[in-house]
């Protein structure tokens, strides 16, 4: 009877997250090295460049980025490209004006004004946010040490999760729905590859995206590696950007505040020191 | 008690006599900058000052965040978007706000351990206290809801199980719940409420703020010894004070500017530190998230929410002496609001007669160890609810209401106070040296 009311008052309150994470799985996210790491960090125009390709040729034949605006692309901090450049991108999408054919709407080229379109297939989430949205990947419970220390974060999941698509192991049955992740943890798990106590065996999971990139997916005009590891992080580095397009400014914004602070404390210390040194006698413990 | 006697604002040009006769207003503003204040007072006296700016802060950016914010549940979640892209420093200004809340109440805890310790809750500043208690009640739900507004997965969800609280409560409490959700479920009507509740209360608080003010400048200060200014005459009353203003005013923006020197850095560096990543996933009712934690301020309260279960023998004992009336789920929530409820009490749970925790040889363990409590309480509200958390977290809210209801009453009675000092100028000469010697 208690331990029924323990479960409903649980389970109520949504409180019962523990018990499925007490037999999940792990994975392992490696730190990937970004240049906009740490307070001083900031984006590499020429990693978004090639993000912005891979995404275009790749992620984007299932995946969306709806909350971001073509003409950002020509932003300062970003890929920072030309705006005819720009014009010319955002010729390749569609979008749907219902201001044309008199009201009645119609599809026209889209401009640097428009957004990119969002996801196409229903089950692929949008990646705008996506950067940001993972980086709790070191766990619910956790104080987020690796995120201070290291500066890892969405970006690092992402990369990581693009790079860790391995052959499954032997234990999984014939056709089990999904593809198996090293590193992603929220999909479906067969319980042929689960010792008696239901912890997993493997790290990671069965995730519903077939494998994406496979390294030489695209060519670079400067030449830049294309190995799979290289593609996964400056995707990554891109919807880092395309989840947080001001962080440049925001560094900046912060380091002036920070040192300007700094010098209106001591200006403060001092004049705190100097109004109220006649009202103190020397400390008793000096004499 | 009167107040501290002072010198008091005399016209001296005929404009300022003409308006004086007529309101009196730069009288009161030359009474309250000038309130002769203990001249010992420590930097545990400078939270007052980073939480009037911060509610000015949140007061500021917010009135600009309304500006550009859609209280729709098909739109909000963009529109947030829109200011963090689109809006001129509307990231910035959506950051300062966002971890405004947190500045908030580290200054709010900051300033009830303060009052805890030295005693500032003691006759005559009771009316202070609970004063106080109100707002931070009210600080709390205009952070919740604040947090709702943004409409992530975080906002719905939480906001389900934070109004799912009150439906705990018997017989009435699905009503209550349905009439603060404006619906049997989270969605616009909850929106919108929250809303303009959000709105609503922070100048609520600021109203509160002032007589928050009004009725410490009254009583006068408390101080680190606890000991009163003396008030037989304006000579003896200004050998244990000095006006608010500069000397308080300036050593109050220093403290501030450094406790911003960390705030902007945060803000600037690593401002979704604090957050929940979930929150910039789109609102899903039909997704729950697998773990809902609330923000980090909320942590030591949810965790005594969730430190009474079932199998605790008061929780079986409240359920047997009320026929099940009271079940497990409402005892937490009990606890939860009982917890706030003890702390504004204490002026009347503490039986001792000296004021401040310094003269004080076996409370101030206790009072240590209740701060510790606080961190523990913090750190189990965001763990699972298995074994070993399940008793870390019973034990640390028993001790919670422990040190209201049985260490506060009893210490007064058991324990031998040290010796104050006879007054303030004593205290500060024996620390600062004697400026005449």
């Amino acid at each position: 009877m208690f331990r029924k009311l323990t479960l409903s008052a649980a389970i109520a309150l949504g409180l019962s997250s523990g018990a499925a994470l007490a037999s999940g799985g792990t994975s392992h996210v490696e730190d990937f090295a970004f240049s906009f790491e740490g307070p001083f960090g900031s984006y590499d125009q020429m990693q978004l460049q090639r993000g912005l390709k891979i995404y275009t040729e790749v992620c984007s034949a299932c995946h969306g980025l709806e909350h971001v605006r073509i003409g950002t692309l020509a932003d300062e901090g970003g890929p920072h490209y030309g705006i005819d450049e720009v014009w010319d991108y955002a010729g390749q999408f569609e979008v749907w004006d219902p201001e044309l054919a008199d009201g009645e709407g119609d599809f026209r080229a889209a401009t640097p004004a428009d957004k990119f379109p969002g996801s196409s297939l229903s089950n692929a989430p949008d990646l705008s946010l996506m950067a940001k949205a993972r980086a709790g990947f070191h766990g619910p419970y956790g104080l987020g040490i690796n995120q201070i220390v290291k500066g890892m974060g969405g970006p690092e999941y992402i990369a990581s999760l693009l790079s860790g698509y391995e052959e499954a192991p032997e234990c999984a049955p014939e056709g089990f729905d999904g593809n198996y992740n090293t590193v992603f943890t929220a999909g479906g798990y067969p319980n042929e590859c689960k010792d008696e106590h239901g912890n997993h065996l493997y790290p990671g999971s069965w995730i519903a995206m077939a494998q994406p990139l496979y390294g030489e997916d695209t060519e670079f005009d400067d030449g830049h590696s294309n190995d799979l590891h290289h593609e996964a992080q400056d995707v990554a580095a891109f919807l880092m950007w395309a989840a947080e397009p001001k962080l440049n400014a925001r560094k900046e914004a912060g380091l002036t505040g920070v040192i300007f602070l700094i010098v209106l404390s001591v200006l403060l210390y001092m004049t705190n020191k100097r109004l109220w040194a006649p009202h103190k006698g020397k400390k008793r413990d000096e004499e | 008690m009167s107040g501290i006697p002072h010198d008091h604002y005399e016209p001296k040009t005929g404009a300022e006599k003409w308006l004086h006769s007529r309101l009196p207003v730069i009288g009161l503003l030359y009474d309250t900058l000038m309130i002769p204040t203990p001249k010992n007072l420590n930097w545990m006296w400078i939270w007052g000052i980073v939480l009037a700016f911060t509610l000015g802060l949140q007061i500021a950016t917010g009135v600009v965040l309304v500006m550009h914010y859609t209280p729709h549940v098909d739109m909000a979640f963009a529109s947030i978007e829109h200011i963090m892209r689109d809006v001129n420093g509307g990231h910035m200004i959506r950051y300062f706000h966002m971890n405004g809340a947190s500045l908030f109440f580290v200054a709010v805890y900051a300033h009830i351990f303060r009052g805890l310790y030295y005693g500032s809750y003691k006759a005559p500043r009771e009316v202070t206290w609970i004063i106080g208690m109100l707002m931070y009640l009210i600080m709390m739900g205009t952070a919740f809801m604040g947090y709702v507004l943004p409409w992530g997965q975080m906002s719905f969800h939480g906001t389900a199980v934070i109004t799912g609280l009150f439906g705990a409560i018997p017989f009435i409490g699905e009503s209550i719940q349905t009439w603060l959700l404006g619906a049997s479920a989270v969605g616009q009507p909850a929106l919108n409420r929250f809303f303009s509740l959000h709105y609503l209360l922070p100048f609520v608080l600021a109203g509160l703020t002032l007589v928050h003010i009004w009725a410490f400048h009254s009583t006068g200060n408390n101080n680190p010894t606890g000991v009163e200014v003396r008030r037989g005459s304006k000579e003896e009353a200004q050998k244990d004070t000095l006006p608010f203003w500069p000397y308080f005013v300036i050593k109050d923006l220093f403290a501030l500017a450094v406790i911003l020197v960390v705030f902007v850095a945060i803000v600037g560096f690593m401002p979704n530190y604090l957050g929940h990543p979930d929150n910039y996933i789109p609102a899903n009712p039909l997704a729950t998230p697998a773990h809902i934690v609330p923000e980090w301020y909320f942590l030591p309260f949810y965790a005594i929410l969730r430190a009474f279960t079932a199998d605790v023998w008061a929780v079986q004992f409240a359920s047997f002496i009320t026929a099940g009336i009271v079940d497990a789920k409402f005892f937490g929530v009990l606890a939860m609001f009982g917890a706030i409820a003890v702390m504004a009490l204490a002026p009347w749970l503490d039986t001792s007669k000296v004021r401040s925790g310094r003269y004080r040889p076996m409370f101030k363990w206790w009072f240590a160890l209740l701060v510790v409590d606080f961190f523990v309480l913090m750190w189990v509200g965001a763990q699972a609810t298995t074994f070993p958390y399940d008793w870390i977290s019973l034990i640390a809210a028993t001790y919670w209401f422990s040190y209201f209801l049985v260490i506060l009453p009893l210490l007064g009675v058991i324990e031998k106070p040290l010796a104050q000092p006879a007054t303030i100028e004593e205290d500060f000469n024996a620390h600062y040296g004697n400026p005449a010697e």
